[in-house]
């Protein structure tokens, strides 16, 4: 595509008004993912934002590109559909941590593994918001301000970059909404990463977790370079308190479906049909 | 004068080739210009177990389940009672059995004629790699008139990829039965133009899906309908298209519907229980107006059910299975051959009419196979998507229902597809009036199309009127043409479009008729209730509905209808 006029980040932004809550780290996100897109000055036409169900899955929306909100945990199946279909197009997939990590987690899981090229932004509050507070796969064991699980969940909590991580992505990355420049320039790093480029982005729910605000004095950005090595990525994983922001780890793997297909003959449905003749 | 059809079952343990004798035996008969039907019945093994080549050779191409075998021929007789309902024999029926086995004695009860001959003997005799099942390919070809020539010709590119030795021994078993002189006299049925096609109704519906502009398909394997997937698999390759093997049914679904929203034209297929997976993003193709085609191969229900057997009793999901007022579209294919058809035809108006078209195939004409005339095709003119103008509505009310659909990478026409109800633009919305137009919208565009004639095929003048859907449609001709003989006029109605139900030109084809027989193959008398839902009936309407996994059978339905009109 060729733009006469260079596009600032708000150029990206449809003018639909969001409907999260006033302090909510999506909105940082939003904006992240635009400041991305003008970074690369990427074509809206040419770009589709795929997300599922919950308050993050709105974003799609707001942006100037194309776009598919589909069903609960379902964003992902979606998008690897659309961008093998159409290997042309940039595809962003987007959720919450109740949408990917779990009514979603097997197509998380397979995502990562199938290592299709396109990125995933997993917007992670720890709770389910649109449903109004309930505890999510990520939610602290012992958080207890949800009337559901009014004792806390009682069940540890995923590690969504050791998930990740075992189930074969090859770019995985952390973000934060407290620092959007950071991030943006991660979302750009992650579009333009050769495959499945997982960012695992820390979004605060002020609504029904106010003590996240407290994130702020946790987070800590990662000096060293990504790591390359997935045993010692493991040990990063496994241990880390997941406040760690920056790009964690990258490794060099095929993407799926290979490229390169067959040349295609111009009687090919024809062969097909014939071979069946008696 | 020939017999209108011939019967015969292979029957032998997984492993000795009992189905490829009986598809070879066809394929050589199809050469001669003869029609037949390959069932294959399997026991509940992975691997080893029984196995039977179910033949019917016929006169012409409407294919039911046999009845009674004319000839069975058992290469051993393990495990032989898992097929007793299946394969029936009768006094005049002939067996064909190793020499020195003894019959089981619920076999012998029966009183058919028995022919011993030293199969396994005979096969080691021919060549050191001799096997048994062409043996008895060649033996059995040799009953039918076939050329011993043909048998090895057929043979040999079926092991074309084997060493040479297999070949070689194929062909000396082969005509080591062709020589042998037995004392059957079978009499088969006469033969007509040799022109035709060999094919399952699996593969049919897979070619049909092609032909019509498939390019991306989403797999997960589920029993009747991977080997659909199987050869898209293959066929896409050539064609130049992706077929995505999925992490599960919820993956399939919502991997064409991302690639149908991209512009290309996608397709799954799969049976009950991957369908009941599938409902909630059926339901996101019908409100977002992303068009798929979804190819249910039903099999006996509910849960797990009977994997590897017929039913028609997906027909209440297919039709209802959609949260929320979901209209979409629902075919069946009438028989092998038109699987081509009909799911071409699905997949153009799913196209078109941007929904969700299911197809309701089944086991029995998905895997079995069967000798064919050229499969009719189907080619929709179809009126052109309106011109987008400068602001564009992606749900734009029109007057056909149908808005312009653009897609990723085309210029200027940015939205958002939704599976919240929205505006014209596309944006979410709650108001109750967005919310009525946008499902006027959906329901119009799919009930004011103008299907034409293909929505049944309708046979026949009567006071009786005989109403089917999908693949009972054979049956339900053979006992139609049952009846005619004993003097009882009748009109068959087939059902191929189910949803949008065409009600008016379902009651102008009844009018005149004083009673309708509704046949169906499933417990719960499914299509009886749909119909007698959707319409008023002039008619006294009577259920026949029996659920599977035996066959529909036309001496049953005459019965039935004679009942009810004595």
């Amino acid at each position: 595509m060729t733009n006469a006029i260079k596009l600032k980040a708000k150029d990206y932004k449809s003018g639909l008004k969001p409907i999260w809550c006033p302090g909510c780290g999506h909105f940082s996100v939003f904006n992240a993912i635009t400041k991305a897109m003008a970074a690369l000055q990427i074509s809206k036409d040419d770009t589709v934002m795929v997300s599922g169900i919950g308050c993050s899955s709105r974003l799609p929306a707001y942006v100037d590109s194309y776009g598919f909100h589909g069903v609960h945990g379902r964003g992902l199946a979606i998008a690897q559909g659309l961008k093998v279909a159409r290997p042309d197009l940039t595809v962003i997939a987007m959720g919450g941590d109740g949408d990917g990590f779990s009514i979603g987690g097997n197509h998380f899981i397979h995502a990562c593994r199938r290592n299709v090229n396109m990125t995933y932004i997993a917007m992670d509050n720890e709770v389910y918001g649109m449903t109004k507070g309930q505890a999510s796969p990520t939610t602290p064991m012992d958080w207890s301000n949800s009337k559901l699980t009014p004792h806390g969940p009682g069940v540890r909590p995923f590690k969504p970059a050791a998930l990740a991580l075992a189930s074969g992505a090859p770019w995985i990355a952390r973000a934060y909404s407290g620092n959007p420049n950071q991030m943006a320039q991660l979302i750009a790093q992650a579009i333009e990463h050769p495959g499945f480029s997982f960012l695992h982005v820390l979004s605060q729910c002020i609504t029904f977790c106010p003590e996240q605000t407290d994130w702020k004095a946790i987070v800590n950005e990662r000096e060293e370079p990504a790591v390359a090595d997935a045993d010692e990525a493991a040990k990063l994983f496994l241990h880390e308190d997941g406040f760690q922001t920056g790009l964690l780890f990258e490794q060099a793997r095929a993407t799926w479906p290979p490229e390169g297909m067959a040349p295609v003959a111009d009687d090919a449905l024809q062969n097909l049909a014939t071979a069946f003749r008696v | 004068m020939s017999q209108q059809s011939l019967s015969i079952a292979i029957t032998g343990a997984g492993g000795a080739g009992v189905i490829s004798s009986g598809e070879l035996l066809l394929q050589a008969w199809a050469r001669e210009g003869g029609r037949g039907l390959l069932r294959k019945a399997f026991g509940p093994q992975i691997r080893g177990g029984e196995s039977a080549a179910l033949l019917k050779l016929t006169a012409g191409e409407r294919y039911t389940a046999s009845g009674q075998y004319d000839l069975v021929l058992a290469l051993d007789w393990d495990n032989f009672s898992r097929f007793e309902d299946e394969i029936r024999v009768g006094p005049d029926s002939w067996i064909i059995c190793e020499d020195g086995e003894s019959l089981p004695p619920a076999v012998a009860a029966l009183g058919a004629n028995v022919l011993s001959v030293p199969i396994t003997e005979l096969a080691n005799e021919s060549h050191p790699d001799g096997r048994v099942n062409m043996l008895a390919l060649g033996l059995l070809g040799n009953l039918l008139g076939l050329p011993a020539d043909s048998l090895c010709d057929l043979a040999g590119q079926k092991l074309s990829r084997k060493p040479e030795a297999y070949r070689e021994a194929a062909s000396a078993c082969i005509r080591r039965g062709a020589a042998l002189s037995l004392d059957c006299p079978l009499d088969p049925p006469a033969r007509g133009e040799p022109d035709t096609w060999y094919l399952s109704g699996n593969q049919a519906a897979g070619l049909g899906a092609l032909e019509a502009g498939i390019r991306f398909v989403a797999a997960y394997p589920i029993t009747p309908a991977s080997d659909v997937l199987e050869w898209m698999a293959g066929g896409l390759e050539q064609v130049g298209g992706q077929l995505l093997q999925a992490e599960d049914e919820l993956a399939a679904i919502n991997m064409i519907v991302g690639a149908a929203f991209g512009g290309v034209p996608a397709f799954t297929a799969t049976s009950g229980p991957g369908l009941a997976l599938m409902t909630e993003s059926i339901g996101l193709a019908v409100a977002s107006e992303t068009p798929v085609t979804i190819l249910n191969v039903m099999r006996g229900g509910p849960s797990t059910g009977i994997p590897t057997k017929s039913e028609q009793s997906d027909l209440n999901i297919a039709l209802g299975g959609l949260h929320g007022d979901a209209p979409h579209l629902v075919l069946a294919p009438l028989d092998i051959a038109d699987c081509v058809f009909t799911t071409g035809w699905a997949v153009q108006l799913a196209q078109h009419l941007q929904t969700a078209a299911i197809v309701l195939s089944d086991q029995f004409i998905g895997q079995s196979t069967a000798v064919v005339s050229e499969p009719r095709r189907c080619e929709l003119k179809l009126p052109a998507m309106e011109p987008v103008d400068t602001d564009y509505l992606r749900y734009k009310l029109t007057a056909s229902g149908v808005s312009t659909l653009a897609a990723p990478g085309d210029a200027d026409q940015r939205f958002t597809a939704d599976g919240l109800e929205h505006n014209e633009k596309g944006a979410p919305s709650a108001k109750h009036s967005d919310h009525q137009l946008q499902l006027e919208k959906r329901q119009h565009k799919l009930t004011a199309f103008d299907y034409g004639d293909d929505w049944a095929h309708v046979e026949g003048e009567g006071p009786v009127a005989l109403v089917c859907f999908g693949s009972a449609s054979a049956a339900v001709a053979e006992g139609a043409e049952l009846l005619g003989s004993q003097g009882i006029a009748t009109r068959t109605v087939a059902l191929r479009l189910l949803a949008p139900l065409q009600a008016d030109a379902l009651a102008r084809a009844l009018a005149g008729c004083e009673r309708v027989v509704v046949v169906e193959q499933n417990h719960s008398k499914q299509l009886f209730h749909y119909l007698r839902g959707q319409m008023d009936f002039p008619q006294a309407v009577h259920s026949y509905a029996v659920a599977g996994p035996v066959p529909l059978s036309a001496n049953e339905i005459a019965d039935f209808v004679n009942e009810v009109i004595t």
